[in-house]
C-alpha cells in the first residue's frame, strides 16, 4: 500500500514539476508548483513527518503560493513568444544525459550510516510534532533564533524593496 | 517497503527539474519558482535520510530549509516590482543594470 501511494506521489510530483517549467503561461506554472508542493507533502506523510507535512501545505501552499499568485496579478504579464533560453536544447541533452548517469548511480547505492538517536516506534509514541519540538528546543535552539531573525531582516528588506518611491524631481517617474 | 534510494532518485529528479528551469526559462518568476522546486528536492532528500536513519536532524534542517524558502520568495517577488516598475520587463535576459 505504502508502494502505490509513494508511486502515485513521486510520479505526480515530478510531473508537475516539468510543467511548471515547460508551460508557457506563468499562472498555469503557478498552478502546476501547487500540484507539486502537495504531492510532496504527501510523500512527507509516508515518511512520519506529520508536522512538516502541516507545513508543507500553510507555508508552502497557502502562503509562498498565494504570494507569488498575487505578484502575477499585479504585474498582469503578457505571455512572452521566446520564453526558453535560445539555445536551451544545449542545455537539455547535457543534462538529461547527466542526470541518468547520476540516477543510476543512486539507485545502486546501499546508503547505509550510522543511525540517530529518534528510531520510528520512538517517533511514533508520543507523535512527530513533539518529538520536533523537543529536538528543535533544545539542540537547535540558536538555529531557531538566527532563523527568526532571518526572517525579520528579509520583511523588513521586502518591505524597504517594494515600498512606493518617492518622486525626486523629473529624473524619475512612477 | 520503499528503499531509500527511490527517495533519492525522486528527490534527485525534481532537482534536476528546478537546475533546468533556472537554466532554460527567461520569466524571473518563473526562474523563482524554479528555485522552489529544488529546495523542495532538497527537503524530499532530507526527510527521507533523517526516516531511515532514525534522526530527527534532516526533519529540523527541512523546516528551517522552509523558512529560507519564505524570505527568499519574498525578497524576490519584491525585487520583480521594483524592476517592473521602472519599466523592464521581467525577462532576465533584459535586467542588466544594477542601477538607472
Amino acid at each position: 500500500m505504502v508502494l502505490v501511494f509513494f508511486t502515485y506521489f513521486a510520479l505526480v510530483s515530478i510531473a508537475a514539476g516539468v510543467l511548471t517549467v515547460a508551460l508557457k503561461h506563468p499562472v498555469h506554472c503557478g498552478l502546476a508548483l501547487l500540484a507539486l508542493l502537495l504531492h510532496v507533502s504527501g510523500l512527507f506523510i509516508l515518511l512520519n513527518a506529520e508536522f512538516l507535512w502541516a507545513v508543507q501545505v500553510i507555508v508552502y501552499a497557502g502562503a509562498i503560493l498565494v504570494l507569488y499568485l498575487f505578484v502575477l496579478m499585479l504585474l498582469n504579464l503578457k505571455t512572452d513568444d521566446r520564453y526558453f533560453h535560445s539555445s536551451y536544447l544545449y542545455f537539455l541533452a547535457p543534462a538529461s544525459l547527466g542526470s541518468l548517469y547520476v540516477l543510476a548511480l543512486l539507485v545502486r547505492s546501499p546508503f547505509g550510516g550510522a543511525k540517530g538517536d529518534a528510531p520510528t516506534v520512538a517517533v511514533l509514541q508520543d507523535g512527530d510534532t513533539y518529538a520536533v519540538g523537543i529536538k528543535m528546543f533544545s539542540e537547535y535552539l540558536l538555529q531557531f533564533e538566527v532563523v527568526g531573525v532571518f526572517l525579520l531582516g528579509a520583511i523588513i528588506g521586502a518591505i524597504v524593496l517594494a515600498k512606493t518611491p518617492k518622486p525626486i524631481g523629473d529624473k524619475r517617474e512612477g | 517497503m520503499v528503499p531509500l534510494s527511490a527517495y533519492v532518485a525522486v528527490s534527485a529528479v525534481l532537482f534536476i527539474t528546478g537546475l533546468l528551469g533556472v537554466l532554460i526559462r527567461r520569466n524571473f518568476i518563473i526562474v523563482l519558482m524554479s528555485v522552489e522546486i529544488m529546495l523542495n528536492a532538497a527537503n524530499v532528500n532530507l526527510v527521507a535520510f533523517s526516516y531511515y536513519l532514525e534522526s530527527m536532524a534532516g526533519q529540523l534542517v527541512a523546516l528551517f530549509i522552509i523558512a529560507i524558502a519564505a524570505g527568499e520568495a519574498a525578497i524576490g517577488l519584491a525585487i520583480i516590482i521594483v524592476v517592473f516598475r521602472g519599466k523592464i520587463s521581467t525577462n532576465v535576459d533584459e535586467m542588466n543594470l544594477l542601477k538607472w
